[in-house]
């Protein structure tokens, strides 16, 4: 502690060597994570706070003179009085009242120059925890660009703490502020948090002195940003606005769905590439099919997401950074608050489009957790990517190839009901989830328009490979097991020597597949079907390779046309419709469900996402085959 | 003791309606039309059904700096019912529901000139 220093000056080089912890809090949008990027560089840990699903961010710093600094980012927040997870691990970790975290030995508060009221009355809070506390003015080279000026030194003693001027982006800065963060340290002024919950009351208080500080030390700009309020006239224009953010988000989806295209491409040629190599040196066999199809094909399927997660997170975090996302929220709330949804939770529902992973990823943007939750839970009903080589596949067997008034094509019409199916029943669920068990949840949409400003590249950079390490990292060990996991299904036990029917018949995915036929009979789906839906757990799109070998067609995946043929001859079209109409709705992805793990910290919402997702997939397509049998589709 | 505890503690009732005034003149934000320009007279919240308590709105609405006597201007409305809205307070710009714009009370600016 830093009473140390006073009584033992003889421990002085002792405790100069000694680790300084450091919280970062402030107001959202103030340019805090510029800043703890700036101070730790590339030296940083994302984990998880012991028990919740709040992102916890820690890094270190060297101080000029070489003393260490571990630095936390706390979660932004307008006052300690915590309205979300995130903003209680805010006002725990500043009091010290959080689980498994060490007390602070100074609080720097950071705060917006150009935006100083709502920072002074955060600031004014966090002096009562009773911590060494620093003030960073950061964005301060923006206020002097504005010409605004601010009494530093007046503003200082007024307040009774230290204050720095900062530009993240700058080394310099840096430097003053470890030195700054050393000294209140050093100052040794700790004493007991007197903080408690204020009234609205006190909260006018914090108000009124707010103010009176601003009056007596900061002169207001001389050039204010008009650029902020030109954009927005455009880009909010009820009209135009949307009108930019559909175009913005046509693009985004394009990226997301072709850009990565051609990349997933080269991952998934190249792991065919090394399991053929692979293949070549083992001998046929369990130990060749558990090393070629469970660890290499695994690993290449949880690489072949880490593209379109690149390209959609670089997307985000470039409209957070510049400040459009809220504004995003605020187009669409209207739309998305029909259904129960927040306004933010749009871009996540678009890009599940494109895959549910990343989709579900993104719910990070939605601060609260019922609503992030019930994004979460209906993102996998949005028509993924993964889900057009099967519907291809079903349409091309049994929809003809005709054309309705001479242009349009029939199976087109049958694919556009299917993503509008799929985007119409996430809306539903959601609505339903918000109307009978949420009900009176909803938060309110109160959302600051922050500043447009442009974003730090090197910023973006570091956060976008952020986002892709966390996936490897977490999620990507979650889906590789849950890989080895259904392939085990499907090969063990083997089938035995001389056998007649495809080896997956005696396998326990075989098992499993025989034991549900019962089960499925009734939505139309014969054995082959029911066995063919358990390797198609591993991907939706697996569910056509498990078709081809539950068939026993040639050719691999490659061979379509033949395994099309061959579905045409076994199934009716009743038959044909329900698995359809199931896969618009089953949870046929493990990898989802292993991420939706990741990103609720518990097994329960997954659980309850694929016991949901399950009831509506046997119900539709229990539905859909008796109205296609009684229409004569027999 | 240092001065934001003393704040805290001094301030335990919320300052009396009748020291700000009459609310005459006023009307909610809720009401008001892109172009609106005018002071903040009252941040008050009655319970609404189905949502969070008045209460806490009101300190919600006040951390967002909706607070008496802060200048207010009508910036941007949406395009379905003209909601949500965003509004230009002292040094930042907020955007909310009309729903919960009813609950701050607001008087034009030439008014309060007069």
């Amino acid at each position: 502690m830093s009473t140390v220093e006073v009584v033992a000056p003889a421990l002085e080089a002792a405790t100069e060597t000694r680790t300084l912890r450091v919280a970062l809090a402030g107001v959202p949008n103030c340019g805090k994570t510029a800043l703890f990027n700036a101070l730790t560089g590339a030296r940083q840990k994302v984990a998880n706070y012991a028990g919740v699903t709040v992102e916890r961010k820690e890094g270190s710093a060297t101080a000029a003179d070489g003393q260490r600094l571990t630095i936390l980012d706390l979660p932004g927040t307008y006052s300690l009085r915590a309205r979300s997870p995130d903003e209680a691990v805010t006002r725990d970790a500043v009091l010290g009242k959080l689980d498994g975290e060490v007390l602070p030995d100074v609080i720097v508060c950071v705060a917006d120059a150009t935006s100083l009221r709502g920072a002074l009355r955060l600031v004014l809070e966090l002096k009562t925890a009773g911590r060494p506390l620093v003030l960073a003015l950061n964005m301060i080279d923006i206020a002097a660009r504005q010409g605004l000026e601010i009494d530093v030194d007046g503003l200082s003693r007024d307040l009774g703490i230290p204050i720095v001027a900062t530009v993240a982006t700058r080394r310099r800065c840096v430097d003053v502020l470890t030195t700054a963060i050393q000294a209140a340290a050093a100052s040794g002024i700790v004493s007991a948090p007197t903080w408690r919950e204020p009234s609205s009351g006190e909260l006018r208080a914090l108000h009124r002195e707010a103010e009176r500080l601003i009056k007596a030390h900061v002169k207001p700009p001389k050039r204010p940003d008009t650029w902020t309020g030109r954009l927005d006239s455009v880009l909010l224009h009820p009209v135009a606005g949307l009108t930019i953010l559909l175009m913005l988000m046509f693009v985004m989806f394009q990226a997301v769905f072709l850009a990565a295209g051609p990349l997933n491409d080269i991952i998934t040629a190249g792991f065919n590439w090394l399991a053929a190599g692979v293949g070549h040196v083992l001998p046929d066999g369990l130990l060749k099919s558990f090393v070629c199809d469970a660890l290499i094909s695994g690993v290449g399927s949880v690489l072949v997401f880490l593209p379109q997660i690149m390209v959609l997170f670089l997307f985000i975090i470039l409209l957070e950074d510049v400040g459009y996302m809220a504004r995003a929220a605020f187009l669409m709330d209207r739309i998305m608050g029909g259904a129960g949804l927040h306004g933010r939770a749009f871009i996540p529902l678009l890009s599940s489009h494109a895959c549910a992973i990343p989709g579900i990823m993104a719910t990070r943007v939605i601060d609260q957790k019922r609503d992030r939750l019930t994004t979460i839970l209906v993102a996998p009903l949005t028509t993924c990517s993964a889900r057009i080589p099967v519907y291809t596949l079903i349409i091309s067997a049994f929809v003809p190839n005709h054309t309705l008034f001479g242009w349009i094509s029939e199976r087109g019409l049958v694919m556009l009901g299917l993503y509008a199916g799929g985007m119409l029943s996430a809306l539903a669920v959601a609505f339903v989830i918000r109307t009978i068990f949420w009900r009176g949840a909803s938060e309110p949409f109160l959302m600051e328009l922050p500043a447009y400003k442009m974003p730090d590249p090197w910023n973006v950079i570091r956060l976008v490979w952020q986002r892709a390490e966390i996936f490897l990292r977490r999620a990507g060990t979650i889906i590789l097991s849950m890989m080895v996991i259904v392939w085990a299904l499907s090969k063990v036990p083997l089938a035995p020597p001389g056998a007649k029917d495809p080896a997956i018949d005696y396998s326990f995915a075989g098992i499993i597949g025989h034991t549900l036929q019962p089960l499925l009979q009734p939505i139309g789906f014969s054995w082959q079907m029911s066995v063919a839906l358990i390797p198609g757990m591993a991907a939706r799109e697996v569910a056509v390779g498990a078709l081809g070998t539950v068939y026993a067609v040639g050719g691999g995946d490659d061979n379509t046309a033949a395994l099309a043929s061959t579905l045409t001859a076994h199934w009716s079209l009743a038959s044909a419709l329900a698995f359809l109409a199931w896969y618009v709705f089953a949870p046929q992805c493990a990898s989802t469900l292993g991420v939706v793990k990741r990103e609720t910290n518990s097994w329960k919402w997954p659980a309850i996402m694929f016991g949901y997702m399950i009831g509506l997939a046997y119900a539709a397509a229990f539905i859909t085959y008796h109205v296609a049998l009684a229409l004569g589709a027999g | 003791m240092d001065a934001a505890v003393r704040l805290l503690s001094d301030f335990d009732i919320p300052a009396d309606i009748a020291e700000r005034g009459t609310t005459d003149a006023a009307s909610p934000l809720s009401e008001g039309r892109v172009g609106f320009s005018g002071v903040i007279v009252e941040v008050r919240a009655g319970d609404q059904s189905g949502g969070l308590s008045g209460a806490e709105i009101e300190r919600r609405l006040l951390e967002m700096g909706f607070v008496e006597g802060a200048p207010v201007r009508l910036v941007h409305e949406g395009l379905f019912g003209r909601d949500p809205i965003a509004v230009k307070l002292a040094d930042r710009t907020v955007a909310l529901r009309r729903r919960e714009a009813r609950a701050v009370m607001v008087r034009a600016a030439g008014e309060i000139a007069a």
